[in-house]
């Protein structure tokens, strides 16, 4: 039961990107198609999983122990960007049609504060590694599906008559406010 | 280029909020009233200018192919450094920003800077562009709160100036989008008459 309280809290009422602002950069950046949208959530579902494992092992069994949590930002990034390379490294050998797939966004992913900040909130609200596991899932299916809803939205924005200064940026971050206000429809649903 | 400008490109011509979208996450996560802002851009400012400063000092030393690492793990320090001083002297502004002092990392801003300026200048050259770019950057945040803040809760730097509740919209998570869309409309409009 408390698993489907996580993945319901973490997609819908506190959504990664719309409630908590995470990823933005992203959210932004690879938007505009909804095929890249899905190239960049599989990529982020990816990372994110394997990011907040990783790092909390290493709270647990490291930071923790030896009283070394002033060292937490430093060596949870150092982790990101070296688990990211090394998915690189791997998905190249291993599976290249993958790697077709999710190649581009990886080098991407090691700037997107929703994989750190995932896993620093993982630790802050006291999960256990299942939990974790299962939140950062979540958080991924969130992340997607607010790229997805998104990169909608913006196809059909390029098609409409917006007055000169709003184009581009603007307007997608109107666009993004009314998507958040959709969203905390969900406020109050656990 | 001259130092002035080199300085003051941050504030409006190359504002790293609404000119280059850089750094979106902070700002808009903590921009629910004008002191939340400020306090942000005053931290990333410091890391920003500290980090500008040691790569800029150090980039001879540093291999061509780690350099990008060795740009975090300079950053991940002064951000280190940052959080424990907020947490130590400033404890209320250290809880509301939460987790967002840790992720000034990930801010791409500052690796962009590091990368794209310091790695390639001389250390005045840098210093300058730090604190341009990060008191900028600050800029940018306290107008974003102040305005949700006057909106959301009718004061400013909590000095309340109306009775009662402001539009609560605009404290909550859509006004940080809608409020950043229009005033980067309004920062286009105004680069483009300059």
């Amino acid at each position: 039961m408390e698993y489907i309280v996580i993945i319901i809290a973490a997609i819908f009422v506190n959504n990664i990107v719309l409630h908590q602002f995470l990823g933005i950069c992203p959210f932004l950046g690879v938007s505009s198609r909804v095929s890249t949208s899905v190239g960049m959530s599989g990529a982020v579902m990816f990372v994110m999983t394997l990011a907040t494992t990783v790092t909390w092992l290493i709270q647990t069994y490291i930071l923790e122990p030896y009283s070394l949590m002033f060292l937490q930002t430093i060596a949870f990034i150092l982790i990101i960007a070296s688990l990211v390379q090394m998915v690189e490294i791997i998905l190249k050998k291993v599976s290249p049609p993958l790697y077709q797939a999710l190649g581009i966004f990886l080098p991407l992913i090691t700037t997107n504060c929703a994989i750190l900040g995932v896993a620093l909130l993982t630790i802050q609200y006291d999960y256990s590694l299942l939990e974790g596991v299962v939140f950062a899932i979540a958080n991924a299916i969130g992340f997607g599906l607010a790229l997805l809803l998104f990169s909608g939205i913006r196809e059909h924005l390029d098609l409409m008559d917006v007055p000169k200064g709003m184009r581009g940026v603007p307007i997608a971050l109107v666009a993004a406010g009314i998507l958040a206000m959709a969203f905390m429809g969900f406020a109050g649903l656990v | 280029m001259n130092q002035l400008q080199n300085f003051t490109k941050g504030f409006l011509k190359d504002n790293a909020v609404f000119v280059q979208f850089l750094g979106l996450c902070p700002t808009l996560a903590v921009t629910t009233s004008a002191i939340n802002g400020l306090g942000m851009g005053l931290a990333t400012t410091f890391v920003l200018l500290m980090s500008n400063l040691v790569v800029s000092l150090i980039k001879n030393l540093i291999p061509e192919k780690v350099r990008i690492p060795s740009f975090i793990v300079i950053i991940a320090s002064f951000v280190t450094i940052t959080d424990l001083v907020m947490a130590g002297y400033a404890p209320a502004l250290h809880e509301q920003l939460g987790i967002f002092i840790p992720l000034i990392v990930v801010n791409c801003l500052v690796l962009g800077r590091a990368e794209a300026f310091a790695s390639r200048r001389g250390t005045g050259s840098a210093v300058v562009d730090g604190l341009g770019m990060g008191l900028g950057f600050a800029l940018a945040l306290t107008i974003l709160g102040g305005v949700r803040e006057i909106l959301g809760s009718g004061s400013i730097f909590g000095i309340s100036f109306i009775s009662g509740d402001g539009v609560l919209l605009f404290i909550l998570p859509p006004g940080a989008f809608i409020v950043l869309g229009y005033l980067i409309a309004v920062v286009n409009k105004m680069n483009k008459t300059t």
